[in-house]
């Protein structure tokens, strides 16, 4: 069967997709955007996580004839999208929580910030917030659960921009991390969150 | 394999009464599971996401009509007053991704003993709003389950909606897994006061080849509490009552060892959840839950 | 130019700290933005015109003679373009094997375990390519499984294996034993005599699974020139290669390697998986073939950690010494040999932990079944050993009256302590420092799930399923500490290889460093730029993909990568750095008289005498002349152990951890919160302080999940897998992990490059037990079994 939708804010058509197809394989091997990771398409590790017309989903786990007509943003287009949630006055759906409960101070999240990047990170690549937050973090090892923590994370930080350590948990409680502890995945989100919430970004 | 797209709920039930092999698909999180790892391959899939009714819900005088595909998030974020069981419940389901996916209709149509809504459903009281090109019916929620992963759907019905009472009291859910997020339940209790009718009402989950309610220990409650007078006055449950009732809730078992755990210990910790939700829903209920009662 | 230098001495010469990025400093990884954009390519994302898929055909029992296998339906499905059995195979070599070629690349005649591949099939889609593998039609004949130790030792036990020729097959006591240590040491029986106490215990470790997230993948390319190029997630490029052209009856330099994206290993890498089928169904059909495991396939697609029966004997006297201490370790290796000889050698070898026993008898043997093989996993064979000695630690400490941690420290090892196996520890060994490191930590606040809201369930056992609001719920603390070796042991010449160049691109001085390590996630590339920018002075460096087109770096397993290809990376840098200067001294030693008289260091792009006077900008040196040097790098040998003994100068480096679990148990539903699992670790030297608290704190979790949760549990009446999926493999979420506060301890080793010490694995070792002290000392329970399941705690197993 084909399938139209639209991925990245560009429009998609895949043909010959086979009916049990899921949204995830599409993505992966028709459309050439493997960013989104098959770690156990069971819904069960949240490497797969997509922005179904804003929603985070597995993308293992819709059918890809479900997609026809409908939205999906990728890790690929996640600095993109978050370009233009920050252009269009912070919420790029309209849908962000109220920053109310305490979050990381600011002087925890500067920590790293003064250490830059390496010479071979990151020169010319424009990234959101969230990914600057991963890379400087350490949260990043294999890396094969980073794409769908970020986009898990990154919708977090849109609805609830001030996060408590147990709010950041119950958020990511969807993504496995096999190499980290997630202790540094901890560290991003909170100095993401830090970042977003200073003046001038830190 | 074949992908049905139907664009009304009346093109969904042709389509299912011209193949009733097809297999709905909704949030997904079922049967993609399946297809990805090779266990089913039905001849058709039946699209149920353009049909926008099915993720809507109203809010009634007695009850909340629940569109089958309602994501879980929903219910946790909108109807935690209406449904409190159902919205812990729902908490409990899986991950967040899962939770913006899976609906009440999914649980429904596998019923699976594990899954999540079940005992939530049962001690709220619900009937199962089903439909076919020949009518529509409701079915209690009492005889909705008629095996392990079966029900009473007839081969060209769909599941449109489920009714479900509104909270005229206290309702809580619980559920052990072996793990603090993401798990499958070793086995959930739900427990739902009703002070209207003056009577409580149980759910027990992946404790017994179908989702059931306790019905002795439900009576034994409701007798005791009827005779010590205590929905007027309001006094704490005696310990032995509790015990009692949480005997006959383990009693109401008929589990098996698994993989996940034990029949022996599915007894004892649906003991203990039964103890403990009567504890909460009972304080709550006396007005003075402030100090104990979850969040999150 | 090829040079080798085999020393293992570190250089005199000491690059100062004025190049920005060297060691020491949190460098980001180089893969980073790759990493967060999604553009980084794992072994999974291969993709190729015209790529077929393969599919693996795997049994469906675990023990069975195969009767026939009918390929004809499958062959004759549309899209299909092949299908193999092992009469396609296209040479004599049949098998393969890390140590022993004892494993089927496609089962002959009979199947060992659930899951051995039997057949292979490429086509045009994945789902025609599964169809036409449920269309192969295999008739068994089953035979009883083995699956452990009395029934593979019985007399009549029917051999895993017949006609072994392996070199173990001399001294081991039955063929279906693969290997057996012993290690003697003094006389425990007559030690024994001095005990006030003794204290034994029987513990049981079960099978815990890597569970790396990127499945089993590549892609197979066919070569014009016959030969085939694989693109592949592995923990050893050169050790895949040994193995796999054999088969495919091809010389080695026409199977050439690149390392794709690996998506974790933790040791479940290191044997091959789908390589040899990629490549022989691309050799057949002529085209590429990518193939990519699911979870349930990979479940069965890799070596799992050893599960173990351990017995263990302490005696100690009553003012807190130990005097003796017997152990047997039985680990169960499964169908095939894999790293069980090694695993069997860790175990004996490290079986008394980081104290010190005079007098020791020991034996650990590892078993052939009918369950999954079992081969390297993250503390290979120490973590089995450190989970049972831990539990005797405290059930000693206990019958002395002493506290548990002084108990430890009394006892503990340190610099000069003669391991069982004679060889003397000849560098620090700070095992006292680090427990009290760890006990003088600030604890986490009493009920800290209380918040003003009342109790927040997500911070409590049971976390959101909503179980407990406070009820039933008891705090207890547990320690452990443990001992890892670093590196390949027992004789192994461990080497690696580095090719380093330095040349001046667009007027800079630039330096190339090629290795063949896999990176892993473990951030080796991190360490090898900031090595190559202290030891050359330049900021610039890029790293190269890692192939077999450079020598062998040896695997990224027993914590040695930054050790031993950071040590080749190290000295091939030297070796670059002395050809600058001779390119110096012949281009400008006329300008200076300091070329022939000072000590030449390269710092900030410049020749710099170590009195920091510059000569000249590298980049006018290296003008016109690029300098590359590939060299082959060794740490120290070490020998074999003695096959009666045990004794032998077998390891090279030790490595300690110890930790500090707090948990909450919910004592009637057994449901268990980890509230913290604080760590101390003595790293020698942090290259990079960012990736080595990483490394602990991922280790640290890997060690909580198979405390609480993680287990492969197999049948003993049938040896099939009952969970191989992530639904009922559970391994830690975000919120099964506590906080994770780690003091790091830099006590250098004088023999190892800048001192560094091995550090992945320790962490594993004693996390694990501190939880279950930790679980013991909330319940009262005696708990000589790992994962604890919520049956244990309540009596309903």
């Amino acid at each position: 069967m084909r399938v139209n939708f639209t991925v990245n804010g560009r429009p998609q058509e895949a043909d010959d997709v086979w009916e049990g197809e899921s949204l995830l394989y599409v993505l992966r091997e028709r459309l050439g955007l493997p960013g989104s990771k098959n770690a156990c398409e069971q819904g069960e590790c949240g490497s797969c996580t997509v922005r179904l017309d804003g929603v985070p989903v597995c993308s293992c786990l819709v059918a890809a004839g479900q997609v026809e007509g409908r939205e999906v943003v990728t890790v690929e287009g996640l600095a993109d999208f978050a370009k233009q949630r920050a252009e269009h006055g912070g919420c790029a759906t309209g849908a962000c929580g109220s920053a109310e409960k305490a979050g990381t101070s600011l002087d925890a999240a500067k920590q790293w910030a003064a250490k830059g990047h390496d010479s071979q990170t990151g020169e010319g690549v424009e990234l959101s917030p969230i990914q600057e937050a991963f890379i400087d973090a350490g949260a990043v090892q294999c890396g094969f659960c980073t794409p769908g923590l970020l986009v898990a994370a990154d919708e977090m930080l849109e609805r609830n921009p001030n996060p408590s350590d147990a709010d950041i948990r119950e958020a990511l409680s969807g993504n496995l991390c096999r190499c980290t502890g997630y202790e540094k995945i901890m560290d991003a989100v909170r100095l993401a969150a830090a970042r977003q919430s200073a003046p001038e970004g830190v | 394999m074949d992908f049905l797209r139907p664009a009304s709920w009346e093109e969904a039930l042709a389509a299912k009464a011209e193949h009733p092999t097809a297999v709905p698909i909704a949030g997904g999180t079922d049967v993609m599971v399946e297809i990805n790892f090779d266990h089913r391959r039905p001849e058709y899939l039946l699209d149920l996401n353009r049909i926008g009714e099915l993720s809507e819900w109203e809010v009634g005088e007695e009850s909340v009509r629940l569109g089958a595909s309602v994501p879980y998030t929903q219910i946790m974020e909108n109807l935690r007053g209406e449904l409190p069981g159902l919205a812990l419940a729902s908490h409990t389901v899986a991950s967040p991704q899962i939770r913006n996916r899976g609906g009440v209709g999914g649980n429904l149509g596998t019923a699976s003993p594990a899954g999540d809504a079940h005992p939530a459903l049962l001690a709220a009281g619900a009937e199962v709003e089903v439909e076919s090109v020949r009518g529509s019916r409701l079915i209690p929620i009492d005889e909705f389950y008629t095996g392990v992963k079966r029900n009473a759907l007839a081969a060209d019905e769909l599941i449109r909606a489920v009714h479900v009472k509104k909270a005229d009291g206290p309702q809580q859910y619980s559920k052990v897994g072996t793990r603090n997020a993401m798990v499958i339940a070793v086995c959930a209790f739900g427990l739902a006061l009703h002070p209207r009718t003056r009577t409580v009402r149980t759910g027990i989950g992946s404790a017994a080849p179908t989702p059931v309610r306790a019905k002795t220990a439900e009576d034994f409650l409701n007798a005791a509490l009827e005779e010590g007078g205590f929905w007027d006055n309001g006094k704490i449950i005696t310990p032995s009552v509790a015990k009692q009732f949480a005997d006959l809730c383990s009693a109401a078992c008929n589990p098996i060892d698994d993989v996940r755990g034990t029949a022996s210990y599915r007894r004892h910790a649906v003991g203990i959840m039964a103890r403990r939700t009567l504890t909460w829903t009972w304080e709550s209920y006396r007005g003075t839950a402030a100090a104990t009662e979850g969040v999150a | 130019m090829a040079d080798t230098r085999t020393t293992g001495i570190p250089s005199k010469v000491t690059q100062g700290s004025k190049t920005k990025g060297g060691i020491g400093e949190s460098t980001l990884r180089p893969d980073g933005t790759l990493k967060v954009t999604g553009e980084f390519a794992y072994s999974s994302d291969m993709w190729h015109e015209d790529m077929l898929w393969g599919q693996i055909l795997r049994s469906t029992v675990a023990h069975a003679e195969i009767v026939s296998i009918d390929t004809s339906e499958a062959l004759a499905q549309p899209g299909v373009y092949a299908v193999m059995t092992y009469d396609d195979l296209p040479t004599a070599v049949k098998n393969y094997g890390l140590e022993i070629q004892d494993t089927p690349v496609l089962a002959h005649g009979r199947v060992r375990h659930h899951g051995e591949p039997v057949a292979i099939v490429a086509a045009d889609h994945p789902e025609t390519a599964r169809r036409a593998a449920a269309k192969i039609k295999v008739e068994y004949r089953e035979l009883p499984v083995i699956t452990d130790e009395a029934s593979a030792t019985a007399p009549d036990a029917i051999l895993i294996h017949d006609n072994r020729d392996d070199h173990h097959i001399g001294h081991v006591p039955h063929p279906n034993i693969v290997h057996r240590q012993p290690i003697i040491r003094g006389n425990a029986d007559e030690a024994a005599k001095k005990a006030d106490f003794v204290v034994k215990g029987e513990y049981t470790f079960g099978m815990q699974d890597q569970a790396f997230l990127g499945p089993e993948s590549g892609l197979a390319v066919p070569g014009e020139d016959g030969g085939v190029d694989l693109y592949i997630a592995t923990q050893w490029l050169h050790s895949d290669l040994r193995q796999i052209a054999p088969v495919l009856g091809l010389p080695e330099d026409k199977v050439r390697m690149t390392l794709s994206g690996v998506g974790g290993a933790f040791g479940g890498r290191e044997d091959l998986s789908m390589q040899i089928h990629a490549c022989l169904l691309a050799l057949r059909t002529g085209k590429p073939v990518k193939i990519v495991y699911n979870r349930f396939e990979s479940f069965f697609g890799h070596v799992h950690r050893h599960p173990a029966k351990l017995y263990y004997e302490h005696g100690a006297t009553k003012d807190g010494k130990l005097t003796h201490m017997k152990c047997r370790i039985v680990l169960d290796g499964g169908a095939y040999a894999s790293a069980s000889p090694a695993v069997v050698g860790n175990a004996s070898s490290l079986s008394v932990g980081p104290y010190v026993i005079d007098d020791v008898d020991i034996e650990a043997i590892a078993l052939y079944t009918n369950n999954p093989p079992c081969g390297a996993m993250r503390g290979f064979g120490a973590v089995q050993a450190c989970f049972a000695y831990e539990a005797q630690m405290d059930k000693l400490a206990d019958a002395v009256g002493m506290d548990r941690v002084e108990f430890r420290q009394l006892n503990a090892m340190e610099q000069g302590t003669i391991m069982p196996t004679g060889q003397p520890v000849d560098s620090p060994a700070p095992v006292a420092e680090l427990l009290r490191r760890i006990k003088a930590m600030p604890l986490p606040p009493e009920r800290q799930w209380e918040s003003s809201e009342g109790a927040d369930v997500r911070q409590l056992p049971g976390g959101l399923s909503n179980t407990t609001h406070g009820e039933g719920v008891v705090r207890g603390i547990g320690y452990a500490v443990g001992i890892k070796n670093v590196g390949f042991s027992e004789g192994f010449d461990d080497y690696s290889t580095a090719k380093v160049r330095m040349e001046v691109v667009g007027g800079e001085p630039v330096a190339t460093v090629h290795t063949a390590m896999a990176e892993v996630g473990q951030g080796g590339v991190t360490v090898h730029a900031q090595i190559a920018r202290t030891e050359l002075g330049v900021t610039q460096v890029t790293i190269q993909p890692a192939d077999t087109q450079v020598g062998s770096a040896g695997s990224t397993s027993a914590s040695r990568q930054t050790y031993v290809t950071g040590g080749a990376v190290k000295n091939s840098c030297e070796l670059v750095r002395e050809k600058v200067l001779e390119l110096g001294r012949r281009k400008f030693g006329t300008y200076h008289p300091a070329w022939a008289t000072a000590e030449l260091l390269l710092e900030g792009g410049k020749v710099v005498t170590d009195g920091g006077e510059v000569l000249a900008d590298l980049a006018d040196v290296l003008e016109g002349e690029a300098v590359e040097v590939e060299a082959e790098w060794r740490h120290r040998p070490t020998e074999a152990f003695d096959l009666r003994t045990g004794q032998g100068f077998g390891h090279v480096q030790y490595s300690f951890a110890a930790h500090r679990a707090v948990v909450e148990v919910d004592t009637e539903l057994g449901l268990v919160k980890v509230v913290e699992l604080a760590c101390a670790q003595d790293v020698g030297k942090a290259l990079n302080p960012l990736s080595v608290v990483g490394q602990i704190q991922g280790g640290t979790t890997q060690g909580l999940g198979v405390a609480v949760m993680e287990e492969i549990i197999v049948d003993p009446k049938t040896a099939k897998v009952r969970n191989p999926s992530f639904t009922d493999y559970l391994i830690p979420t975000i919120l099964d992990t506590p906080t994770i506060p780690v003091d790091v301890l830099e006590l250098a080793d004088d023999h190892a490059p800048y001192g560094l010490r091995g550090i992945g694995e320790a962490p594993t070792l004693s996390s694990t037990p501190a939880v279950l002290a930790a679980i013991r000392n909330a319940t009262g329970l005696e708990l000589n079994r790992t994962p604890v399941r919520p049956e244990h705690l309540t009596g309903t197993a």
